[in-house]
């Protein structure tokens, strides 16, 4: 099988934007957030907003999860790639997303190139394995991701365990969906209509940890695919709802999403994590029970607890509006820094580092698009302006 | 890189180790089937990855579906060097990875 480059269905698609056009009252406005890293970024490649009519926004949520980790854990997690163990460097291994995420003193590729043992791994069972072939050294893995990923470090961690591999450990930063999206609806400058759900978050976790969206927010949620189509039918289910007045969980990603997610994954979850009291998002701030913590049966695969994790709390540069955007607040192209200080070839705020994060997104498939239709006059700067920034708050 | 990448199964090995080998355009690596546990997985069938995990079974449709999206994203490289990278059962004593494919 080869990889094809081909819209389908262009048909359908028309079909699906005559659709919305019809079912969007044109005498209000529509916020849909969608809260996949993975939404957004189709969502720019395909334009999909010039096939929706003005009054329906698409607002970005947190599905991004190199995005919503605070610089802090950045910093703690390189703290730990700089420790050593049993007299030897440690070595440090995480995804390859994470290698250009700035912490404090710079990224993890920052760090390497500064003669850590950093290495990039795809799997965390290649973590694992460099601790087997290693038995002298330590190998940590920065284990991040939403539910999608943390059933993969589960049974990494499981077999670590089974096997009696001693010399590994994992800094978990693994967090849940629904915590996030419960803030963001508790959050007071926030006004969403609906939610496009994540698709492979919830082929684990299935549809009903979003019940309470429906029933006590009272609000639409329908679990998404990624083709176009599949988003535009989203949005058709959404406004149909609102339209009947209905509020409920509903799967247009069936042939993916089981109702009840992956049982198997989630069993490994609740055999090797449990919820932390609370843990820190960039732009989100402080949510309760939203993250995963090893369990003391696992203590000693913990590099939380093997390191003296110091818990630094670091605020973002002050011009970088990275919360906002996180939070659907802010457009990326609103944010002060956005194609100026901050871009893909140098990032400043996770969001731009990530395909799947929307400055990033916005930057490949709006911003250039846009630059290259008007000729932008690009006076050069004697210092970035979120310096000047900070400088005139201080 | 919440985006699986969609593979076929080629060899289930019956090692104690939950792996099985699944190519992807062409790629062959192996990869772990733990999360499919209760679920019949033989050569043949398709599944979706994610960190070198199968996540879940699919159809052909879908696996053609999903690879498509991938390319028209532009994460096609991407995604495909991410499978190359999945060296569970090829890390030597020094623990570096081989190179090719």
């Amino acid at each position: 099988m080869k990889f094809v480059d081909e819209f389908r269905d262009p048909a359908l698609i028309t079909k699906a934007a005559d659709e919305i056009a019809r079912l969007a009252d044109p005498g209000r406005t529509y916020r849909f957030m969608e809260v996949c890293g993975g939404h957004t970024h189709a969502i720019y490649r395909f334009g999909l907003k010039d096939l929706l009519p003005p009054n329906i926004e698409l607002v970005h949520g947190p599905g991004c999860p190199v995005c919503v980790l605070p610089m802090g854990r950045i910093d703690d997690g390189l703290a730990i790639a700089e420790t050593e163990a049993e007299g030897q460097r440690v070595i440090f291994t995480a995804f390859g997303d994470m290698m250009r995420v700035p912490g404090t003193r710079g990224s993890p590729l920052e760090h390497k190139a500064r003669g850590r043992d950093v290495r990039i791994v795809y799997s965390p069972l290649d973590a694992l394995k460099i601790a087997q072939a290693n038995p002298d050294r330590h190998v940590v893995f920065f284990a991040i991701g939403f539910e999608t990923t943390a059933p993969s470090t589960a049974l990494t961690l499981k077999r670590a365990k089974a096997l009696g591999v001693r010399n590994f450990s994992v800094f978990c930063n693994h967090v849940t969906i629904v915590p996030a999206i419960r803030a963001i609806l508790d959050s007071p400058d926030m006004r969403i209509d609906a939610f496009v759900g994540p698709g492979h978050v919830s082929a684990v976790i299935g549809c009903r940890p979003y019940e309470w969206i429906a029933k006590r927010a009272g609000k639409p949620i329908v679990v998404s695919g990624f083709e176009p189509l599949d988003i535009l039918q989203s949005i058709v289910m959404l406004l149909r709802q609102l339209r009947e007045r209905r509020v409920e969980v509903e799967n247009q990603y069936a042939r993916v999403v089981p109702w009840d997610g992956n049982v198997p994954a989630l069993k490994a979850m609740a055999d090797v994590f449990k919820l932390r009291p609370f843990f820190e998002w960039r732009g989100l701030g402080f949510i309760s029970q939203s993250a995963l913590a090893l369990q003391d049966a696992y203590a000693d695969w913990d590099a939380e607890r093997r390191f003296a994790v110091r818990g630094v709390q670091v605020t973002d540069p002050k011009a970088a509006q990275c919360g906002e955007v996180l939070k659907g607040v802010l457009r990326p192209s609103q944010c002060k820094l956005f194609a100026r200080e901050c871009t893909p070839e140098h990032p400043i705020g996770a969001l731009m580092v990530s395909a799947e994060g929307a400055c990033a997104a916005y930057h490949t498939y709006v911003h250039r698009r846009t630059l290259a239709a008007a000729a932008s006059a690009s006076a050069s700067r004697e210092n970035p302006s979120w310096i000047t920034q900070q400088a005139s708050n201080a | 890189m919440c985006l699986a990448i969609p593979g076929q199964i080629v060899e289930v090995h019956e090692d104690g180790t939950d792996l099985a080998t699944v190519d992807v355009s062409g790629v062959r690596r192996r990869v772990n089937i733990g999360l499919l546990e209760g679920q019949s997985v033989t050569a043949g069938d398709w599944v979706l990855i994610h960190v070198g995990f199968a996540m879940n079974k699919i159809g052909e449709e879908q696996a053609r579906e999903q690879m498509r999206m991938i390319a028209i994203l532009g994460e096609d490289e991407a995604a495909l060097e991410e499978v190359k990278g999945y060296n569970v059962d090829r890390i030597d004593e020094r623990g570096d990875t081989r190179g090719g494919s």
